[in-house]
């Protein structure tokens, strides 16, 4: 558990970096230090198809953002300006935002039962029984193609919604009209 | 796009059909071992976004590879959906699981038509995460005109 509390804070320490440094690029390589953290924890909390999936996606972003990068410009122009009247409003949301937040979280893990200690009832029918209703060794697929599979349906939805998104707006044809 | 240093083309021509297989081996034993159709669709467009990276592309195969990829994306979506309406006609339920107790559990013919799932949201994944890299770089092109 000590591992996992450190490699949190160490998130933590990336993203404050990535947020406040000018260097764009430094900045990328932060925001890949924090992905890659959380595929670590994937690993620590015993869930390696989503760290498979994690190390993938968080490779292909970074190439993507380097790419940009070495394409456009390097400095960070909008650090240090002065704080204008609109900003205070945006602090205040966020403070109340967070306030809410951590009261909520706070409340949930008091009335959680601990993770992974003891199993409900859905859980444990889909350890006992998993096997001989999918077939499928690999629980994780039979939750996610068998007793969940609608789910999975909306989630490759979200993924065509996306492409169909980013298609329109950079499209090549009817640019010119 | 010129590609990129020698030594990197090097090193893309011997990596990439590697990193192809692994995805394939992902997608294919996603029933038995850690993995499925996102994670091996993802890494099957990472070894296309390698070497697409590494040797350039002009604006004729950014064209056809933006169409190859929405069509093979298509397929992928509308064969995912295939199997949860052949579950509903056949079976009686939406992403029914036609035949669990064929072949034997831990095999690689097993499971019924969880490895089917897998292979059309792999080809989906894949087919996505291409064409929107491919779209991104495409960009290129508009700005240059």
């Amino acid at each position: 558990m000590l591992e996992l509390i450190v490699l949190l804070i160490f998130m933590i320490a990336a993203g404050i970096v990535a947020v406040e440094i000018r260097d764009l690029l430094a900045s990328v390589i932060a925001l890949g230090a924090v992905g890659f953290a959380v595929a670590i924890g994937f690993i620590m909390l015993a869930a390696p198809d989503l760290a498979i999936v994690q190390i993938v996606i968080e490779v292909l972003s970074v190439v993507f953002f380097v790419a940009v990068i070495l394409k456009t410009t390097h400095v960070d122009s909008t650090l240090g300006r002065p704080y204008k009247g609109e900003d205070v409003f945006t602090f205040v949301v966020f403070g109340l935002f967070a306030l809410a937040f951590v009261y909520f979280g706070v409340r949930l893990l008091i009335n959680l039962a601990p993770m992974s200690r003891e199993l409900g009832q859905v859980a444990s029918h889909y350890l006992t029984q998993g096997l001989t209703e999918t077939g499928a060794v690999n629980r994780v697929t039979s939750v996610v193609l068998d007793y969940r599979a609608l789910d999975t349906l909306g989630e490759a939805t979200v993924l065509f919604t996306a492409v169909i998104g980013v298609l329109a707006v950079l499209r090549l044809e009817g640019r010119k009209k | 796009m010129k590609g990129m240093t020698p030594i990197v083309k090097v090193v893309a021509r011997i990596v990439g059909g590697f990193i192809f297989i692994y995805g394939c081996y992902i997608v294919l034993y996603g029933h038995l071992s850690p993995g499925g159709g996102f994670a091996g669709g993802a890494i099957i467009a990472a070894c296309f976004i390698l070497s697409r990276l590494a040797f350039g592309t002009t604006a004729s195969q950014e064209k056809s590879a933006s169409i190859s990829s929405s069509i093979f994306e298509s397929t992928g979506g509308l064969l995912f959906l295939l199997i949860a309406l052949l579950g509903l006609f056949v079976g009686g339920y939406f992403f029914i699981n036609l035949f669990p107790s064929f072949g034997t559990p831990g095999r690689l013919v097993s499971a019924g038509s969880i490895p089917f799932s897998n292979i059309a949201i792999g080809i989906k994944v894949a087919a996505a995460i291409l064409s929107i890299f491919v779209v991104l770089a495409s960009t290129k092109y508009i700005f240059k005109e």
